[in-house]
C-alpha cells in the first residue's frame, strides 16, 4: 500500500474518494447528524457546566459570571498567589464550572489584602485590574440567616463574632438593638453597599451551621433598584 | 508486512517523555521546591515569575466569546504561538501534550495485540472541530473547549487536584484503543488541529533527507500516529516532491527518525529540502561530465 505514492493524502482520504457520490451523500448526513448531536450534547453540558453553586464564591473583582466565563482560562495563577490558600480550581464533579477559581466562606474566607495578589496573578483580566481598593471588592454579600439560631439575636448570649470579624469594621456590619420578646437584642445587620463578601463573618459565627453566609449578590440582592427607589 | 516487531526506543522518543514528564515536573517540584520555576497551567502560566505563556488556542475562543484579554495574556499567546511557528506547530503535540503519552500507550497496545482500525474518521474533522469550538465560543460567550478538554483537565488535574477528570483521560484512552485507531489526537483534537494550523508554516521539519536508501520495510508508517504525511516526501522524489514533511498534520515527534534502519529521515527546517540536495546535485554534475 505504501509504494502507490502518488497521491497526497494516503491512504485514508484515497480509499474514501473512491466511493460514489451517493455515498459521499450518506456519509454527508450521517456526519451532520453526529455534528448535531454532538453539539447539542455539548451546548447542554456545557450549560450545565455554567451552574455555580451558591456557596461557591468568585475571587475579588471577578467580572460578572457570563462574562467571568468568557475571561478566565482557568489556569490557577490567582490560586497560586492567594497568601492565605483561600482560593481553589473547582475539580471535575464539583458544582462549579470545572477548573474556575472559587472559595468557600466557612472553609477559608478571603483576608482582603491591600495588594490583591490574586487580582495581579490574573493574566486575562478576569479579575478586573481596575479593582485596586480590596473595600471596593464585590465578591458576595453577606446575609443573616440566623432568625433561630443567632446567639445574640436570640438573647442567648453577647456574641457578636461577626461584627469583631468584619474587615469593614462598623461599616458591613453594625449590631442593632431592637427589643424582642421584651427583651433587648442585638441583630447582626449588614450593609448591603459596604460589604464585600470576603466572608470573615461567615467563617467565624459560633452556631454549627453559619448564621450568617455570603451569597452572591446575584442571590442575595436581586432587586436593588427598589430599595433605591423606596430606601 | 503484518509481522509484530516491537518498535525500537529511541532516542527522540525518550528524549520526548523526558520533556513531557520534566515540564509537568516542574509545574508539580515549584511549589515544594519554593521556586516558581512553572506557576500555573497548560493554559496560562509564568516562567520564572516572569515570562507569561497562555495557550493561543484558548486565547482566541475567549477572544471569540467576547472577552478582551489583558496585554499578559495576550502576550502570552504570541509568544506560545511563535515558539511553536519556529519549533513545528504540533510539537505542542508531542512534546507537551499531557495527553500524549496516554493515547500512545493505546496505539502502543494496538500495536503490540494487532488491533485493527475499527472507526474511520476522516483526518480533517479535528479542523471542523477546532473551527466549531471558536464559533460555539462566540455563540455561547463562554470559552467552549475549556469544558471538555481532556488535555487541561488532566494537567490542571494533576497540578491543582483531579477530581472526576481521570474520567476523560479514560475515555480518550478506551476511545483510541478500541474504537478508532490514533482517534483522538489524529481524528478529533481540536487542540492538535489549531496547533497544525500553525505548522503549515512552522520553520523546524523532518525531512525523508536520505530517501533513496529507504527500503520500503514499512517501518515509519506503522509507528508513525500520523502516517498520511510520510508518503508524499518519501516517494515523491520521481515527481518532484521535496523530501521535507511540510504536512501540517506532522508532529515532529521524531518517532520516524528512531525506527528508520536506513536513517532515512532529519530534523531539518522546512527549507531543508535545498540544503539537503545538495550533494546529490554534485554528484549529477559529477556524473554528467
Amino acid at each position: 500500500m505504501a509504494l502507490e505514492g502518488e497521491k497526497k493524502r494516503w491512504p485514508a482520504t484515497a480509499v474514501l474518494s473512491a466511493t460514489t457520490r451517493r455515498g459521499a451523500l450518506a456519509r454527508l448526513g450521517r456526519l451532520l447528524i453526529a455534528a448535531v448531536a454532538v453539539g447539542a450534547a455539548l451546548a447542554d453540558y456545557g450549560r450545565r457546566g455554567r451552574a455555580l453553586a451558591a456557596t461557591a464564591i468568585r475571587p475579588p473583582g471577578a467580572l460578572p459570571e457570563p462574562k467571568f466565563l468568557a475571561a478566565c482560562v482557568r489556569c490557577g495563577l490567582c490560586v497560586r498567589d492567594c497568601p492565605y490558600d483561600t482560593l481553589r480550581l473547582a475539580e471535575m464533579g464539583e458544582p462549579v464550572p470545572v477548573g474556575t477559581p472559587f472559595f468557600l466562606a466557612r472553609d477559608i474566607p478571603c483576608e482582603m489584602c491591600e495588594d490583591i495578589p490574586c487580582v495581579k496573578a490574573c493574566p486575562t483580566g478576569a479579575l478586573d485590574p481596575a479593582l485596586t481598593d480590596i473595600k471596593a471588592a464585590d465578591m458576595g454579600l453577606a446575609v443573616f440567616v440566623g432568625v433561630d439560631r443567632c446567639y445574640s439575636f436570640n438573647g442567648i448570649g453577647a456574641c457578636r463574632a461577626c461584627f469583631i470579624a468584619c474587615p469593614v469594621k462598623g461599616e458591613a456590619i453594625t449590631m442593632e438593638l431592637l427589643v424582642k420578646d421584651g427583651r433587648s437584642v442585638f441583630l447582626p445587620t449588614v450593609h448591603a453597599e459596604a460589604c464585600t463578601g470576603c466572608g470573615k463573618c461567615e467563617k467565624d459565627c459560633i452556631t454549627e451551621e453559619a448564621s450568617i453566609k455570603v451569597l452572591p449578590r446575584r442571590l442575595a440582592q436581586t432587586d436593588t433598584g427598589l430599595a433605591g427607589r423606596y430606601g | 508486512m503484518d509481522k509484530i516487531v516491537p518498535a525500537p526506543f529511541g532516542k527522540w522518543l525518550i528524549l520526548r517523555r523526558a520533556c513531557q514528564f520534566g515540564i509537568l515536573a516542574l509545574f508539580l517540584a515549584s511549589p515544594w521546591l519554593g521556586v516558581w520555576l512553572l506557576k500555573g497551567n497548560l493554559a496560562s502560566s509564568l516562567v520564572l515569575e516572569r515570562l507569561p505563556l497562555t495557550d493561543p488556542f484558548i486565547a482566541l475562543q475567549s477572544f471569540a466569546a467576547g472577552h478582551d484579554l489583558a496585554a499578559t495574556a495576550v502576550l502570552g499567546a504570541l509568544i506560545v504561538a511563535g515558539f511553536y511557528l519556529l519549533v513545528g506547530g504540533r510539537a505542542y503535540c508531542a512534546w507537551v501534550c499531557p495527553i500524549n503519552p496516554v493515547t500512545d500507550a493505546a496505539a502502543a497496545l494496538r500495536r503490540a495485540f494487532g488491533l485493527r482500525a475499527t472507526w474511520k474518521l476522516r483526518r480533517q474533522t479535528r479542523y471542523w472541530i477546532a473551527a466549531a469550538m471558536v464559533m460555539v465560543s462566540a455563540v455561547t460567550g463562554t470559552i467552549a473547549w475549556e469544558v471538555i478538554n481532556p488535555i487541561t483537565m488532566l494537567h490542571r488535574g494533576l497540578v491543582f487536584g483531579l477530581g472526576a477528570a481521570w474520567v476523560l483521560v479514560l475515555a480518550v484512552f478506551l476511545f483510541d484503543l478500541f474504537v478508532a485507531k490514533h482517534g483522538w489526537c489524529g481524528h478529533l483534537c481540536p487542540v492538535g488541529a489549531f496547533y497544525g494550523a500553525l505548522g503549515s508554516v512552522s520553520f523546524v521539519r523532518v525531512s525523508a533527507t536520505r530517501r533513496d536508501a529507504c527500503t520500503r520495510c514499512g517501518d515509519c508508517f506503522h509507528i508513525c500516529p500520523e502516517p498520511q504525511v510520510i508518503n508524499p516526501a518519501l516517494y515523491g522524489a520521481a515527481s518532484g516532491i521535496s523530501p521535507v514533511i511540510t504536512d501540517r498534520d506532522c508532529i515532529n515527534c521524531g518517532r520516524c527518525l528512531d525506527v528508520c534502519g536506513e536513517d532515512v529521515f532529519q530534523f531539518t527546517t522546512r527549507f531543508g529540502a535545498s540544503h539537503a540536495l545538495r550533494p546529490k546535485q554534485k554528484n549529477e554534475r559529477a556524473n554528467l561530465k
